[in-house]
């Protein structure tokens, strides 16, 4: 399972960090949420994995925390979900702008010479 | 307390000032008056007690852990500096009050002059050292916005540039000496420091702080090399040169010269770098002072040159000379800041400073002309007056210096020198001005000024003359408790009085009054404002030269370092975080823990088959096939929302899901915007071979950071979990926060802050989204509607906002949707009631009813939805913040901390017990936000379609 999860988080980080260094920004963002499941997943492993013991309490089992997954990562996960939607709608704002003005989607504002 | 006041009065003054109207001329002079004046009563009072304990002092616990307090410290030397400023800062006040015109914006002159008191009032009185340098950096600020008062003027913001530029790297070379002291000494408390004087002498480091010490100062007092400055500075309005650039701020390089003169004074390296510079300074301000012809200019050099004649007596390494500094200190500030008032006065009043159109005003304003001729014979060291008494000492000192015989032969010849144009650029004022045939050709009718502005200039002469003839029962018991306090048991006897006998400084002063007059008469016809022999020799071309080389070579450098094309900031990023990451592999191999990994689920193998399909297929797709790579991406977040249920994370599950949804629907209202693709692939155009080249290198640059992080997973994946905060959050989820799930109890309750923060973050960035769409322009081909928008809105099939249901294939939809929006509100409301024990909570719920909510405008059409449903997500943001907000305050109320949870039980009748809770307040503050910024974002995005038909509408209507 581990070895799963690592695969899928490192193609996953590949994948967006191939798209980052794209030209044009559409691939830009496409790349930024592969990067952010990415990270979001590497945080989340830090707390290792464990099947069925959410961090939930039971009050019939008490609160041991030998019952439970971390719930520490979790929380740092569910807060940068968000924040990467409001930077991700930002950033599409951002690059919608950009194309308005400059009349070109590429990353910097303008088209290259050599292409 | 009141060394408390005197530090702070000033800046709630400057801060008053700041907010009256902007013609509030008198209001201002009041207010500013009145602070200036209670801070010098204030002063005054505290001399009594001062004497009786010798040293004041106030410490406000700060930063024990770093061993800095705020402290202050006011002894002798630092009361007559603090008094100095606080009468002089009165003067000018009032004398401000007449010479500003009715057209200067009055606010920011007076909040920043007084501003800048507080700040030299932190310095004299700091008793710390790197509290002092802190508000020195302060003064350098306040007289750069001092001296840009007229910012319209370019030699205002040229000036002020240059000033701010070269006494604020003094500044820095002085924090260093300072950090040095402090390393040495163990403290920064000033008293420690002069206590530690020995050790610092005897430091191998002694030499670096005595050159970064002498940098800070000689900058901050203009002297030479870096004298240019304030003849520039002259551009400020006159108020600010009488105080600022005479009186006060570029004596705060001489003070701390003399504050730290018993620390590091006595060693040859201190007598030839203070002295030498103190020397060449004095001179060379007193010959360019002879050849100005700006009033301020003439004024300027004086100044130059008289501190420079400070810095050379503090050089000198004899107590006597410390204490003939201090006395011309006093003396100096009283006569320049005299002067400059009166030269404020001939140019308020004939609308000119040029020396060489100014003649014969004597006439048409005696008063004027009497103060300014008194003041410049201060200045000139005529007898009688404060200026010869402390000059007097200067030559004394230089005769009796203890130094070799060359020395001792050439100083009291360059002092006499330097009297010698000290006398002739007074007489070259005060002749060219006031004397000769009265002027023909000056803008204004030259008259007397109204009393209120003679006053100032006034007491300050009426000072020179008091202390001049009777200095003994005037100044000397503060001298005496000044210097005492600086040199303490060593301070040496010396006696204040006009008349010590004939003897050889005596008979330097007749030589340097008369050799003066010999040396101005040959200038008395001189127009030419060509300066011999040192024409060539001028600090604002070497330091423009300076400033064109560093920022030549900053740009140059940066040129090198970086690009300004993203994609090669990325991948310079992408490098550096690779190295960063490889870096702790130096030492050895990235080792493997002993946890045994769980047995492998063929459906998650599957799952994540799928997902990292979905994956690459987007990274391969989304530059031709931008939808079908959006749906890609959102396969890989599915795959993502799974993981989290598959491994114990319910709540983080549905936040991705629902983030999941609505990131979909903005890229996808995002899209229309963008460029159409396929049409320059279609046409056939072979690819370069370079960018087929350096899409091969970013696709190993991407294999290889992906690897990297796969095999940092699988590595801490097999380490077994280390036991941080974890096991606390668990177990004191229940009995401190009240709650079940503890992912929502950590974010609501043990971390509320930050998710305050967090919140707080998202409506900043919502309402970022929202102000660049109220400028979007589109790129005019994407304007025209897209083809399928068109058939829709064909007029047969063009939604109705007055139906109820519109027409054709969107009718069934419509029922459904309708129906949803009741529902998703249940659900979302479900979530955020039973987050705290189960999986949900308010970011959760938020978002599903956004949702909904978009759901409807999908369906419906902009148009038709808001033409019966107006929601405010503005409103959303605001009362989600507040009630986020309040339920931190509610905890302040009870005394608690800032969001410390607060529950109350109650019995209500029907309902049975209820728990109320403040958690509860802020999940719903989070809610309520989430909604408000979600909609908001997503709103304004879709609301572009209708606007930039609106616009096209009213253009082509126009034509």
């Amino acid at each position: 399972m581990e070895a799963i999860f690592a695969l899928a988080v490192g193609i996953m980080a590949g994948a967006g960090i191939y798209l980052i260094l794209r030209p044009r920004t559409f691939q830009v963002i496409i790349g930024l949420s592969l990067l952010a499941y990415a990270v979001n997943l590497f945080i989340f492993a830090m707390g290792r994995l464990r099947h069925g013991a959410p961090p939930v309490i039971d009050p019939r089992l008490g609160s041991d925390p030998a019952l439970y997954t971390d719930p520490l990562p979790q929380a740092l996960v569910l807060t940068a979900i968000v924040i990467g939607f409001a930077t991700t709608a930002l950033f599409l704002v951002v690059l919608l702008a950009s194309r308005g003005l400059n009349g070109t989607d590429h990353v910097d504002g303008r088209e290259p010479e050599d292409e | 307390m009141a060394l408390l006041l005197i530090v702070l009065l000033p800046f709630i003054g400057s801060l008053c000032a700041a907010f009256l109207p902007t013609n509030a001329r008198n209001a201002e002079a009041w207010l500013a008056g009145i602070v200036a004046l209670t801070v010098t009563l204030l002063t005054a009072a505290q001399y009594p007690q001062l004497v009786a304990e010798g040293v004041l002092r106030l410490t406000i616990p700060w930063s024990a852990t770093l061993g800095i307090d705020f402290q202050l410290r006011m002894d002798g030397f630092a009361w007559l500096f603090a008094m100095l400023i606080a009468l002089i800062g009165t003067l000018v006040v009032i004398y401000a009050r007449y010479y500003m015109s009715p057209a200067d914006p009055v606010p920011r002159f007076f909040s920043f002059f007084l501003a800048f008191m507080g700040t030299m009032m932190g310095v004299v009185l700091s008793g710390n050292l790197l509290q002092m340098a802190m508000f020195w950096e302060l003064t350098s600020l306040a007289s750069f916005m001092l001296i840009a008062y007229w910012h319209h003027r370019s030699d205002a913001r040229t000036g002020a540039r240059m000033a701010l530029t070269v006494t604020g790297a003094g500044g820095l070379a002085m924090l260093g000496g300072v950090l040095l002291i402090g390393h040495i000494v163990g403290s920064y408390d000033l008293d420690a420091v002069l206590a530690a004087a020995e050790t610092i002498k005897a430091h191998a480091w002694y030499p670096a702080i005595v050159g970064l010490i002498a940098v800070g100062a000689l900058s901050k007092s203009a002297q030479f090399p870096f004298h240019f400055w304030l003849p520039h500075a002259m551009a400020a309005p006159t108020p600010v040169s009488a105080y600022l650039h005479s009186a006060t701020m570029v004596k705060a390089g001489v003070f701390l010269l003399a504050r730290l003169w018993p620390v590091l004074a006595g060693s040859d390296l201190w007598f030839w770098l203070i002295g030498g510079a103190g020397l060449c300074t004095l001179l060379i301000g007193g010959y360019l002072a002879l050849f100005q012809s700006d009033l301020k200019g003439v004024l300027a050099y004086s100044t130059i040159s008289h501190l420079g004649l400070i810095t050379l007596l503090l050089g000198m390494n004899s107590e006597l000379a410390l204490v003939a500094a201090v006395f011309h200190m006093v003396n100096h500030a009283t006569f320049k800041a005299s002067l400059f008032m009166a030269a404020g006065i001939v140019d308020h009043e004939t609308g000119t400073r040029d020396i060489n159109r100014l003649s014969g005003l004597y006439r048409a304003m005696p008063i004027t002309a009497t103060l300014a001729m008194v003041a410049a014979a201060a200045m000139a060291g005529v007898p009688l007056l404060n200026g010869f008494l402390s000059k007097e000492m200067f030559f004394a000192e230089t005769v009796f210096l203890e130094r070799p015989d060359w020395q001792r032969l050439l100083l009291p010849v360059a002092a006499t020198l330097a009297g010698m144009l000290s006398v002739a650029y007074s007489l070259r004022f005060v002749h060219r001005v006031f004397f000769g045939a009265p002027a023909g050709d000056l803008p204004h009718q030259p008259h007397e000024p109204t009393r209120w502005m003679l006053l100032p200039s006034a007491l300050l002469v009426a000072v020179c003359l008091l202390v001049g003839i009777l200095p003994a029962q005037t100044v000397g018991p503060y001298l005496r408790t000044a210097t005492d306090a600086l040199l303490g048991a060593n301070a040496p006897l010396y006696s204040l009085a006009v008349w010590h006998g004939l003897n050889l400084p005596l008979y330097m002063s007749l030589v340097a009054l008369f050799g003066g007059i010999m040396l101005y008469l040959p200038c008395i016809g001189r127009r030419s404002e060509r300066i011999p022999l040192l024409e060539r020799i001028d600090g604002k071309n070497a330091f423009n030269g300076l400033l064109t080389v560093v920022n030549d070579y900053s740009s140059r450098a940066v040129g090198w370092l970086t690009s300004p094309r993203l994609q090669a900031q990325m991948l310079m990023i992408v490098l550096v975080v690779i190295g960063g990451a490889l870096l702790p592999f130096v030492d050895g191999p990235l080792r493997l823990g002993e946890r045994l990994p769980a047995e492998i689920d063929p459906a998650f193998a599957l799952l994540w088959a799928v997902g990292a399909t979905c994956a690459v297929a987007a990274a391969w797709q989304a530059k031709l096939h931008r939808l079908a790579a959006l749906i890609l991406a959102g396969g890989a977040g599915l795959a993502t929302s799974l993981t989290f249920v598959w491994f114990s994370a319910p709540d983080l599950a549905l936040t991705q899901l629902a983030v999941e949804v609505v990131t979909a629907v903005l890229i996808l209202l995002g899209l229309r915007w963008l460029p159409r693709r396929d049409k320059r692939f279609s046409a056939g155009k072979p690819e370069s071979a370079r960018s087929r080249l350096r899409r091969l290198r970013d696709l190993i640059i991407a294999s290889a950071g992906g690897a990297g992080i796969a095999a940092l997973t699988y590595a801490i994946l097999t380490r077994p979990p280390v036991d941080g905060i974890a096991p606390f959050f668990v177990e004191q989820s229940l009995p401190q926060g009240g709650g079940l799930n503890v992912v929502n109890v950590i974010l609501v309750d043990f971390r509320g802050f930050d998710t305050f923060g967090e919140i707080t973050v998202v409506a900043i960035v919502a309402l970022t989204v929202f102000a660049l769409l109220r400028r979007f322009r589109p790129a005019p081909e994407s304007v025209a509607l897209p083809a399928q928008q068109l058939e829709q809105d064909h007029p047969e099939s063009r939604p109705d906002p007055e139906a109820a249901l519109p027409a054709g294939y969107l009718m069934l939809p419509a029922v459904l949707v309708r129906l949803l929006l009741p529902m998703a509100m249940l659900v979302s409301l479900f979530f955020l009631l039973r987050g705290h024990n189960a999986p949900g909570g308010g970011f959760v719920g938020g978002l599903v009813f956004a949702t909904a909510i978009i759901l409807q405008y999908i369906v419906g059409g902009t148009l038709w939805v808001e033409s019966r449903l107006r929601i405010h997500p503005l409103y959303w943001i605001a009362v989600g913040l507040l009630c986020a907000a309040a339920a931190g305050i509610v905890a302040g109320l009870a005394g608690e901390p800032f969001l410390a949870s607060q529950a109350w039980h109650a019995n209500l009748p029907l309902l049975g017990e209820i728990h109320l809770s403040t958690v509860l307040l802020f999940d719903l503050g989070v809610y309520l936000l989430v909604v408000g910024a979600t909609v908001l974002m997503l709103v304004a995005i879709a609301h572009q379609s209708l606007r930039s038909q609106a616009r096209k509408a009213q253009t082509e209507g126009g034509h």
